[in-house]
C-alpha cells in the first residue's frame, strides 16, 4: 500500500519542509501520494504535483481549511487513511499539532520525529533531547510517522507531473475558532533553515550587546540564535531560542558566542556540520562539541572577527 | 470550573543521560527524577486561574509506577486540591495514557485538561492531542498565553512561523509551553498541608483499557560522538580555518 504525505503550505506555496517529508515518505515506499488541504490552494497543489517523488495529489478545499486547524484536518485525512499503509508529515509545530489527532482516531500508536527510515516499520528517533537514539518497530497496521525535517534532504522540486484529484471535504469543527496568526517577518534567513546561525548566550550580558551578534550575522547572511539563558534574561525574544525547548537547527556553520553549552542547548545544535565556540571559560561544555574553539573574551573577539571578515574578498552567502 | 492537570515523572532535566550498556534503555537507577518541566507550567497556570476566581477545583493526575505519586504530591503543594494516581507498571505509550485519562475525564468531568506540550524523556508530543481527539474536544497546543472567557479560552500558541491565536470552547485541552508562566516553588507550610490532601489510587486494570504497547523499542544507543575539535589561538586563525579548511564562509 502507498504512503500518504500531508503537505504543509500557506495556501499559495508549499512550506519548505514538505520537501524533506516527501524524501522520508519515498524512503518508506516508492508510491507516495500527497494530500493538500486548504482554501484556494490550487497553486500550492500544482507545486506539489511537480515533486517527482509524488505520484498522485489529492486536493481538498473548503473555507474551514483556510487556517490549517488540526480539528478540521484530522477527520479529512482519517477518511483517506484506509488506502494507505503510512501517513507521514513533518515534526514541526504543524505536524506535531496534527498527527497525534489522526493517530488517535485511527487507534494507532504514532512514531514521532524520526531521523532515519530503517525499514517500512522500523525507524530511528532521538529521545531525551537527542542524548540517546532509539530504534523502534511499530506493529500497528496503519503507521503514523512524523519526520524531523532537518534529518532528510529536500526532494527535487520540479520535473514531476502527478495527477491532481479532488478529495471530499469533511464537516467543520465548530468549537475551535482561528483568530489570528502573527508571522515574524525578517530579512534574515529563517532560523530553522539558515545555512549559518550565529547565537549568543548569557555571556552577551545585555540585549544591547546582541548588536555585536547582529553585525556578524548581517555580514555572513546568517540567522540569529540564542540560548535559553539569554532568552530568559530578556536579551532577545524567544523565537530565537535554539535547544530542546526551542528550535533544533542543523546549519552548515553554527557559531556559539558566550554560550556555555547546557545539555538543553546542545540538543538543539550539535548536529550542525561545523561548530565554532567563542567563550572565555576554557572548560565550558560547548568546547566538547566545537570543531573550532576560541578561548577569548567575546567583547574583544567579536570586533576582531568583524575585522577579519571584512578583509575577506568574498563571503559565501 | 474544574481543571484536570496531567503530570509525568521524568529524569530531571539537568541530569546527563546515560545509555545502558546492553542497549535496553537509559539508566534510571539512582538518578534524580522530577516533574516534566512543562507540566509544572500546566499546574502553575491552573493555580493562577483558580487564584483569579475563575476555577473552583484543580485535580492533578499522574499515570505510572508507585513513585510517580511524588509528582502529584508536588502539584498538591503548589495548589492542586486533589490527586489521582493511576497505577501502572512498565512503559506506556501516549495512546494508552490518553485512553486512561479519557476514562478519568469521563468520571471527573473537568471543564479543562492541561498538560505539558511534551515529555522530555520520550519526546513524543502526542498525549494532549490524542486525548483531545478521543474526547472530540478542541485543542490548543504549545500555549504561551491563556485568557479565560465566559465559555471559552483565548489561547496564544507558539508556532514555527511566530504566534497563532485561537479561541476554543470549553470543554477543551491545552498543552503548555515553557513560556506560559514562571512556575512557583512550593513553600514549606504548603508542602506540609499537601500531605493531608487526598490522592485517589486507581489500578489501571480496573479501567478496562487495552494498554498493550504497539511500538517495540528494539535498541537504545548513544548518539554518534562528534570528532574532537581543535582550539584556535586567535580570531585570524579561526577565520582562516573557516574559509580554507571547513570552507563554510
Amino acid at each position: 500500500m502507498a504512503v500518504l504525505l500531508i503537505a504543509e503550505h500557506n495556501n499559495k506555496e508549499l512550506r519548505p519542509f514538505t520537501l524533506n517529508a516527501a524524501t522520508a515518505a519515498s524512503q518508506i515506499d516508492k508510491e507516495v501520494h500527497a494530500v493538500i488541504i486548504g482554501q484556494n490552494s490550487e497553486s500550492a497543489a500544482k507545486k506539489l504535483s511537480e515533486l517527482p517523488v509524488v505520484k498522485k495529489v489529492i486536493s481538498i478545499e473548503a473555507p474551514h481549511y483556510e487556517n490549517f486547524t488540526a480539528e478540521n484536518f484530522a477527520p479529512a485525512i482519517v477518511k483517506l487513511a484506509e488506502n494507505y499503509s503510512h501517513i507521514v508529515c513533518s515534526a514541526n509545530t504543524f505536524g506535531k499539532n496534527l498527527m497525534p489527532r489522526i493517530a488517535a482516531h485511527l487507534d494507532t500508536s504514532q512514531v514521532s520525529d524520526i531521523i532515519k527510515v530503517i525499514s517500512p516499520d522500523t525507524f530511528l528517533r532521538p529521545i531525551y533531547a537527542g542524548n540517546a537514539f532509539a530504534t523502534v518497530k511499530t506493529n500497528d497496521a496503519k503507521k503514523c510517522v512524523t519526520i524531523r525535517p532537518t534529518s532528510f534532504e529536500p526532494c527535487e522540486s520540479s520535473g514531476g507531473n502527478a495527477t491532481i484529484e479532488n478529495g471530499e471535504a469533511g464537516e467543520e469543527f465548530s468549537n475551535t475558532k482561528f483568530i489570528k496568526r502573527e508571522e515574524i517577518k525578517s530579512d534574515r534567513p529563517e532560523l530553522g533553515t539558515a545555512r549559518i546561525v550565529v547565537s549568543g548566550g548569557r555571556g552577551m550580558q545585555s540585549g544591547d550587546n546582541f548588536k555585536l551578534i547582529t553585525e556578524v550575522a548581517d555580514k555572513l547572511g546568517a540567522a540569529i540564535g540564542a540560548s535559553r539563558a539569554a532568552v530568559d534574561a530578556g536579551y532577545i525574544s524567544n523565537d530565537h531560542q535554539v535547544g530542546q525547548t526551542g528550535k533544533v537547527v542543523v546549519p552548515d556553520l553554527y557559531i556559539a558566542i558566550g554560550i556555555s553549552g547546557a545539555i538543553q542547548h546542545l540538543a538543539g545544535m550539535k548536529e550542525s556540520k561545523v561548530i565554532v565556540a567563542i567563550n572565555k571559560d576554557g572548560e565550558a561544555p560547548i568546547f566538547s562539541v566545537a570543531d573550532y574553539g576560541l578561548e577569548a573574551d567575546l567583547f574583544e573577539a567579536l570586533p576582531q572577527f568583524m575585522e577579519e571578515l571584512n578583509k575577506l574578498n568574498t563571503i559565501q552567502k | 470550573m474544574k481543571i484536570l492537570v496531567a503530570v509525568k515523572r521524568v529524569i530531571d532535566y539537568n541530569v546527563q543521560i546515560r545509555v545502558k550498556e546492553d542497549g535496553s534503555g537509559v539508566v534510571t537507577d539512582n538518578v534524580k527524577m522530577s516533574t516534566n518541566p512543562p507540566d509544572d507550567n500546566a499546574i502553575e497556570e491552573a493555580v493562577k486561574i483558580k487564584e483569579a476566581g475563575k476555577a473552583t477545583e484543580i485535580v492533578a493526575i499522574t499515570v505510572g509506577e508507585e513513585k510517580a505519586q511524588e509528582t502529584v504530591r508536588k502539584a498538591l503543594a503548589v495548589g492542586a486540591d486533589k490527586g489521582i494516581h493511576v497505577k501502572t507498571e512498565g512503559v506506556l505509550e501516549p495512546l494508552a495514557i490518553s485512553k486512561i485519562i479519557q476514562k478519568i475525564v469521563e468520571k471527573e468531568k473537568p471543564d479543562l485538561v492541561f498538560m505539558g506540550k511534551q515529555a522530555i524523556d520520550d519526546d513524543c508530543n502526542q498525549t494532549g492531542q490524542m486525548l483531545s481527539a478521543l474526547l472530540n474536544w478542541p485543542q490548543a497546543t504549545f500555549a504561551s498565553n491563556i485568557e479565560v472567557k465566559d465559555n471559552s479560552l483565548e489561547v496564544t500558541r507558539e508556532i514555527d512561523e511566530g504566534l497563532e491565536t485561537v479561541e476554543i470552547n470549553i470543554p477543551a485541552i491545552v498543552t503548555c509551553d515553557l513560556r506560559l508562566n514562571e512556575p512557583r516553588y512550593a513553600s514549606l507550610p504548603n508542602i506540609m498541608k499537601a500531605k493531608k490532601k487526598p490522592i485517589e489510587e486507581i489500578n489501571v486494570s480496573d479501567l478496562g483499557i487495552d494498554i498493550t504497547p504497539r511500538v517495540q523499542q528494539l535498541k537504545v544507543e548513544e548518539p554518534p560522538k562528534r570528532k574532537a575539535g581543535i582550539k584556535v589561538a586567535n580570531v585570524a586563525e579561526l577565520v582562516q580555518k573557516l574559509k580554507n579548511e571547513a570552507k563554510v564562509i
